[in-house]
């Protein structure tokens, strides 16, 4: 039987430089995988390969059994990404950056305010991004991820910015998302206190 | 909220992101302003380095215009895409399953609403000062409309391309300035030549279909540099 | 059929076949060009009316052709890398440009000097297709400039070929423009409905003209890619040691 997300012989370059050769990893529902490494290994590099935004120089990646190259829509449907950059516009607020975010992908709207309220951001809904503090986007980014409703989360440093409380919240949504069944790809330079199956892969 | 729907139309992207855009224009409306005060002063310049007489002012008014609405045009391209490259949306919208064409379009869209169809509604205005008479400001508009939207998709490639690149302002014009020369052609000759009581049927037509093909393949063009770019 | 393509597009065998082509374009190459060059400059009678200012064809017309030609296979050879992901046809399309370029800033200089005395100017706005060969010259910059704006050489070569492609599209339609715009030039002469209008005395120079500057435009595009091929796999195996070995 082969996993959910298969990623065969892959390797990567930026540049002139080669980060890794013929990785291999295999994720399943309710597994967590761990990257991790010094600043500089090329973790983002990774995760941005992974969400299709670089090429890798060989190797592929199967989601569902069908390589994701040639099946670039259902893959992109089915995660939601979490980047060092939480990728929203500063002058809208943030009710307008998440309406937005429906546009590119589907969300569950039912329970819009209930996730906004878990992450204790709703009293800032009519302000503009600009005037939150970089933990409070970071909490937005979040409520993309919550609302988003997709199987695989891609989270690039997830805990950058947040306090001890939101470091402890994403810990718990992490655990929460893989207990029901879902699936996480984090780059983290901390270490991890999920209760899950976790794989951990090691960049040199 | 909206109402609770599940569907991801394709349509839908490409209106979403032209609202956003839009809803941006709005809340900054110097971005919108800077190429119409632009076109306008670059209007004012030919006058006053050629001499003020009107016959030469007339015969020259429709070339004019026309430059300074593809400079202007060409001013307002080069921050297409960089907020969005700079603040990670780009990243975003690439990951979205909707196709990244879509989504491109949309932001063309929106350029072309914000300043290649304001550029047409100013343009009567400084029309005036080249004592144009209002049956060929009517043409004029209309060869700008058309053109401006051809501008649009065309430059939205070229914006593409060198969207995070440095010195991408100079760049930018070199790549696009010989794309556009077509546009530029029929769309200051057609009012030339209305102006000098010639037909106006074959400029136009060839504008439109001109508009017609860049858009069958500026969309996946723009698509495709920006994954390039983006890399 | 797709092995061999594939063994064609591989580096160090197109490196070694391109050096063993070379010599058998540049002897006909030379052959043909001194045979015209002799031909076109004494054989050839006189033009009626423009003397012996039409001389300057011989230059003039197998650099507009190649200007031309040097595009399309631009455009096709990074269509071809973009689609297909061969590395080999990017450095084609990579190593084409400056010649491309060249060749038109050559046909532009020989119109200009043969417009002065026949137009009696050096430069005349009049003429569409001094004016396209102006514009195809600004392509070129566009496109070496572009790549010489972006370091990483992978994203130099997709970038650039979505490029070349959006231009090749818009070649025709700003040659069809310009020849709208305006019409002084004289007419196509090369090319007519029953045969060229054009003394044989004249035009088999021409041919050969045109033929041997195109077998010279291989040779260089040829040592042109070698070299970039050299530069792109300097860091691989091969090179390193055919460089060790001391061969070329």
């Amino acid at each position: 039987m082969t996993a959910q997300l298969f990623a065969s012989q892959l390797t990567l370059f930026r540049g002139e430089r080669c980060l890794f050769t013929d990785l291999n990893f295999a994720l399943n529902p309710s597994q967590l995988l761990l990257l991790e490494g010094r600043n500089g290994s090329g973790k983002t590099s990774l995760m941005r390969a992974i969400a299709g935004l670089i090429e890798f120089e060989s190797g592929e990646i199967l989601w569902g059994g069908i390589s994701v190259r040639s099946n670039r829509q259902a893959f992109h449907g089915a995660l939601v990404w979490m980047a060092h950059r939480v990728g929203f516009k500063a002058d809208l607020t943030l009710v307008e950056n998440l309406r937005f975010e429906s546009h590119l992908r589907s969300q569950s709207k039912a329970d819009f305010d209930d996730v906004l309220q878990r992450l204790d951001i709703d009293r800032l809904k009519r302000l503009p991004l600009r005037s939150l503090s970089a933990g409070q986007q970071r909490r937005v980014a979040l409520a993309r991820m919550l609302l988003s409703q997709v199987p695989l989360w891609l989270m690039d440093e997830p805990f950058t910015n947040l306090d001890r409380e939101g470091r402890a919240l994403v810990m718990q949504l992490t655990t929460e998302h893989l207990a029901d069944g879902g699936m996480c790809i984090m780059a983290a330079h901390q270490d991890v206190e999920i209760d899950a199956d976790v794989t951990k892969i090691v960049l040199q | 909220m909206t109402d609770n729907d599940e569907s991801l139309g394709i349509f839908a992207g490409t209106l979403g992101v032209a609202r956003r855009d839009l809803l941006l224009a709005w809340k900054r409306p110097g971005d919108i302003l800077n190429p119409l005060f632009f076109f306008a002063m670059v209007a004012t310049l030919f006058p006053l380095a050629v001499g003020p007489s009107p016959e030469q002012l007339e015969f020259s008014g429709p070339a004019v215009l026309w430059v300074a609405a593809l400079l202007a045009m060409l001013l307002s391209l080069n921050s297409l895409f960089l907020s969005d490259f700079e603040d990670g949306s780009l990243d975003q919208m690439l990951v979205s399953p909707l196709p990244l064409s879509a989504l491109a379009l949309g932001k063309t869209l929106a350029h072309w609403l914000t300043s290649g169809l304001p550029l047409v509604l100013v343009s009567p205005v400084v029309a005036i000062t080249f004592r144009m008479p209002f049956s060929v400001t009517g043409i004029l508009m209309l060869t700008l409309l058309l053109g401006t939207i051809s501008l649009s998709l065309l430059g939205s490639i070229g914006a593409a391309l060198t969207v995070g690149l440095h010195r991408g302002t100079a760049l930018l014009s070199l790549l696009i300035l010989p794309l556009a020369m077509p546009v530029l052609i029929f769309g200051a000759r057609t009012v030339s030549l209305v102006a000098a009581g010639d037909g106006v049927a074959g400029g136009l037509y060839f504008l439109g279909a001109y508009a017609v093909l860049v858009l069958s393949f500026a969309p996946f063009a723009t698509a495709a540099a920006l994954r390039i770019s983006n890399e | 059929m797709w092995k061999f393509i594939h063994k064609l597009a591989s580096p160090p065998h197109f490196y070694r076949l391109a050096a063993q082509i070379v010599p058998w374009l540049v002897v006909p190459g030379l052959l043909l060009v001194a045979y015209a060059t002799y031909a076109g400059l004494f054989l050839a009678p006189a033009d009626y009316q423009q003397g012996d200012a039409f001389r300057i064809i011989y230059v003039h017309v197998p650099s507009a052709y190649l200007s031309m030609m040097t595009y399309m296979i631009m455009a096709v050879s990074a269509g071809i890398g973009l689609i297909w992901r061969i590395k080999l046809s990017h450095a084609v399309a990579a190593a084409a440009a400056p010649l491309g370029a060249w060749f038109t800033f050559l046909a532009l200089m020989t119109g200009s000097i043969w417009g002065k005395p026949m137009w009696g100017t050096w430069w005349e706005w009049g003429d569409p297709r001094l004016t396209s060969e102006l514009i195809m010259l600004f392509l070129y910059f566009g496109y070496m400039a572009l790549r010489g704006a972006i370091d990483d050489t992978v994203k130099a070569d997709k970038s650039s070929a979505v490029l070349a492609l959006v231009g090749a599209v818009n070649v025709p339609i700003i040659h069809f423009s310009v020849e709208w715009w305006s019409s002084l030039h004289q007419g196509p002469t090369l090319v007519k409905k029953g045969g060229p209008a054009m003394d044989t005395a004249m035009l088999y120079p021409l041919l050969a003209m045109i033929l041997g500057f195109s077998f010279l435009f291989g040779a260089l595009l040829l040592r042109r890619v070698r070299a970039e091929v050299l530069f792109r796999e300097r860091r691989t195996r091969w090179v390193k040691e055919m460089v060790l070995s001391g061969g070329t």
